[in-house]
């Protein structure tokens, strides 16, 4: 490894005939054809990415068998019916709209901090969370709009939410980074990176717990836990790798490996850049899959989710995909090379599912198109009612802050503080 | 390790200072705030509003605890069998309130480093594994932050979890999720979610541990918001403390002592839970109020001993919640005496008697003759060196000192 004088060369991964060194790796991707990934090959150490599979020490059964299985059951050759297709197609324009909506409403002063878009991961949160029971838990991170979406969250709450309106999904105040929902068991939304994964694997744990100690016939609730590549170099993943799989926790850790933590290349910070490496180094099964590709990433999900609902424990999944907007809307986005960004923009994730769509005649334009109308309509909607929403009155500063509200103590006069009007009207000081 | 103190001779007598059978009082304030679940036991306040036979103008002891400790020479007098209650050592009342709230709710468990086959390093977990099993008893690998995340995690899903931190110590490691998880989650998803979790474990100055064992987190906690804490002294409270930890839609932080583990006393048969929020009245007085909690009440009530025969009458209150502090109780003491000690093991700088002087004057500055004393420990590293440990803590010598120099 030479060092230049401005710019470090990337590490052993880097085939003899590579491009210069200033440039972040990428080649052209050997992906899977459509219909499996392969399993059990050798890694060609040349390519930046591989598509292999798990390792052959993993114990579970390669995503190709089974999808061998489906092709001899099913009696069409596709992957997904007319019905999955559109369910498919409208959540990740669902997705897409709403994020440029976010946009739209930021640069308009309506919305502001730190607001994360997904524009381009779509086909990671539809491919996964479209497999999951309202039941099953979703623990993302400030990029988590989509995984609220997908997960049944109504855009007009979230929408509130990013306007800070009392109507928002938690009453305005947690945020673009702090999304929940305990009617579809979004757990959050979190700002640090890597603080969810413990929280999800709690969850896990009491899915368990339910199952084994409480002896509940019908708890198989799975966890998701939504992170990036930069959160992969963080102690609080592998700790959780290690106590996932050693308990066997029905959890999938899906990385998000967009390949930048804001101007951080993936490359740069991370000795080992194959993140689906770590799974079998705590006895796990470590996946990577192309993440621009809704099917690809589905078939990887529906194995790893049923996996975890049999009780054979934790999945790591690595899902190359990429951002095609900044960091968050204050990103000023230089770092990237361009040519990056427009290879990965002709993966888009929505065109190569409308072409799917076309192609196998499950999809008419005009449905689609249908589709797109509709949603548009509804973002219209959502925007209006969180324009319309009130902002929080003074009486929900205190609120919330415990949940016993006890606990803010006893006052001079002898009486808990909670029963000062005061604090009803929010102007006690605490 | 731990050190018996020679209870206070008082008015009453031991026997009837003691009342540990109350009649069920009704709750003080609006239904609202009731807990989910309802039950028959009583919850102990040391305010004597319901109860008929105490009255607070002829300075009788409301919720007195004479007796921190029951001593051997009183234990060995009289016989076992004619005394209410069981005796027992403060770690076992730990665990007794643990396992009668894990028989109770299925849904509370355990997890730490150690609780489980080990039993706990202080044996506070001992037998409960066996009892309950590998799940509701967990090993966990040495990963504090997750372990505790984890338990965030569970305790949003529907379980009760009690973490532990092997030393309160190790528990900076979760700082992050302590902060961010445990505190700001409820807040954050607007109510969604409540964090029933306790997070235990002991801390404190001990002998010769060291100073990353020698550790006072209460001061580092005690700005975070959504979190209660709560410090125990006595088998009694320790129990009390427990169960009403466990049983709290809060999370909560309970601050044991390594010290005071081996602490004997006797504590009632029936079932009881303390108050989170309420100060413990130690012994009444007259001529100052002394603050503190943890083991500093033994050596203030080392110092009261001494304080007594020289003619002084101090009134010493365990403050038991670190946060929020109960000005109530406080509040009536200092506006009886008009001087304030503060004795307490936290460093100097930022700890909790920084925040109670700050507290007490903001509501009491016309009630104070003099200005607050505050006693904590030095602004040191805790030495490993004998000699040097003690002079960092505060000692009882000191204490008689101050209140001298505060009375005149």
């Amino acid at each position: 490894m030479s060092l230049s004088a401005t710019k470090f060369v990337h590490p052993i991964t880097t085939p003899p005939s590579t491009r210069s060194s200033d440039k972040p790796l990428f080649s052209t991707f050997f992906g899977s054809n459509h219909t499996k990934l392969r399993f059990n090959k050798p890694i060609v150490a040349a390519q930046r990415r591989s598509s292999s599979a798990a390792s052959t020490s993993s114990p579970v059964v390669a995503v190709s068998d089974v999808v061998k299985e489906k092709k001899l059951k099913s009696t069409s050759n596709l992957l997904i019916t007319k019905e999955e297709g559109l369910v498919l197609y409208e959540d990740m324009i669902l997705g897409r709209f709403f994020e440029d909506m976010c946009a739209q409403m930021y640069y308009r002063g309506k919305m502001f901090g730190f607001v994360h878009l997904y524009n381009g991961q779509e086909a990671v949160s539809t491919g996964f969370i479209k497999f999951l029971k309202k039941e099953d838990y979703v623990v993302s991170t400030y990029r988590d709009h989509v995984h609220a979406l997908s997960k049944g969250v109504p855009a007009r709450e979230v929408m509130s939410e990013l306007f800070g309106k009392a109507t928002g999904c938690c009453r305005g105040q947690g945020g673009s980074m702090h999304m929940f929902s305990k009617q579809y068991n979004l757990l959050g939304g979190f700002a640090f990176i890597g603080e969810g994964i413990p929280v999800a694997t709690g969850a896990a744990f009491s899915s368990k717990y339910r199952r084994e100690v409480l002896k509940e016939p019908g708890a198989d609730e799975v966890t998701l836990a939504f992170f990036g590549d930069g959160t992969c170099n963080n102690g609080q993943f592998y700790e959780c790798l290690n106590m996932a799989a050693l308990w066997k926790l029905p959890i999938v850790f899906v990385v998000e490996n967009n390949l930048w933590a804001i101007g951080m290349s993936h490359l740069r910070a991370t000795s080992d850049p194959q993140i689906w490496k770590k799974g079998p180094a705590f006895g796990m099964p470590g996946i990577h899959v192309d993440g621009m590709d809704v099917l690809k990433v589905r078939e990887v999900a529906k194995e790893a989710i049923e996996r975890a609902r049999r009780g054979e424990g934790p999945t790591l999944v690595e899902c190359e995909t990429y951002r095609f907007r900044g960091h968050s809307l204050a990103d000023p986005d230089e770092l990237r090379d361009p040519a990056e960004k427009a290879h990965y923009a002709g993966r888009d994730p929505i065109t190569a599912l409308k072409k799917y769509l076309f192609d196998n005649k499950l999809a008419s334009e005009q449905e689609l198109k249908a589709i797109d109308k509709k949603i548009e309509e509804l973002l219209d909607d959502a925007v209006e009612f969180a324009d319309e929403s009130p902002l929080p009155p003074r009486s929900q500063l205190l609120e919330n802050v415990f949940a016993d509200p006890k606990g803010f103590g006893i006052g001079p006069d002898g009486k808990y503080r909670c029963e000062d009007p005061k604090f009803t009207q929010g102007t006690a000081h605490v | 390790m731990a050190t018996l103190f020679q209870g206070l001779p008082s008015s009453t007598a031991f026997s009837s200072s003691n009342k540990f059978n109350h009649a069920p009082a009704p709750t003080s304030f609006s239904g609202t705030w009731n807990n989910e679940r309802k039950s028959s036991i009583v919850t102990v306040r040391s305010d004597a509003r319901w109860s008929p036979v105490l009255n607070s103008a002829t300075h009788k002891p409301q919720r007195l605890i004479t007796n921190a400790v029951a001593t051997k020479a009183d234990s060995s007098l009289a016989s076992t069998s004619s005394k209410p209650g069981h005796e027992l050592l403060l770690f076992e009342a730990l665990r007794e309130g643990l396992e009668e709230e894990m028989e109770r709710d299925p849904c509370v468990c355990v997890m730490g480093e150690d609780v489980g086959h080990y039993g706990g390093s202080y044996k506070v977990t001992k037998g409960l594994a066996t009892k309950f099993g590998d799940l509701r008893v967990l090993d966990t690998p040495i990963a504090e932050n997750s372990f505790t995340g984890m338990g965030i995690g569970a305790a949003m899903t529907g379980l009760r979890p009690i973490i532990e931190g092997m030393n309160m110590g190790f528990l900076l490691l979760a700082f992050n999720q302590i902060s961010n998880n445990c505190g700001m989650l409820h807040y954050t998803s607007g109510g969604q979610f409540k964090i029933p979790a306790v997070i235990r474990g002991p801390g404190g100055v001990g002998r010769q541990l060291g100073a990353e064992h020698s550790q006072r987190l209460e001061s580092y906690f005690q700005s975070i918001p959504g979190i209660q804490m709560v410090a125990c002294s006595t088998p009694y409270n320790a129990k009390g403390l427990m169960k009403a930890a466990i049983r709290s839609e809060n999370p909560v932080i309970l601050f044991e002592h390594v010290l005071l583990y081996n602490l004997k006393d006797r504590i009632p048969d029936e079932e009881y839970v303390l108050s989170l929020e309420e100060a413990e009245m130690v012994r009444p007085g007259e001529h100052v109020t002394i603050l503190t909690y943890s083991r500093m009440r033994y050596h203030v009530m080392q110092a009261a001993k001494t304080l007594v025969n020289k003619g002084y009458d101090p009134e010493v209150i365990d403050i038991r919640s670190l946060k929020p502090f109960d000005l109530h109780t406080i509040g009536k003491s200092v506006k009886k005496t008009h001087r304030v000690l503060i004795v307490e093991e936290c460093m100097r700088t930022g700890g909790i008697g920084a925040s109670l002087t700050a507290a007490i004057t903001e509501n009491f500055n016309d009630d104070l003759d003099a200005p607050i004393v505050c006693l904590s420990s030095q602004d040191v590293p805790t030495p490993y060196a004998g000699t040097l440990e003690e002079w960092t803590v505060v000692q009882p010598a000191q204490i008689v000192t101050a209140v001298e120099q505060l009375c005149q």
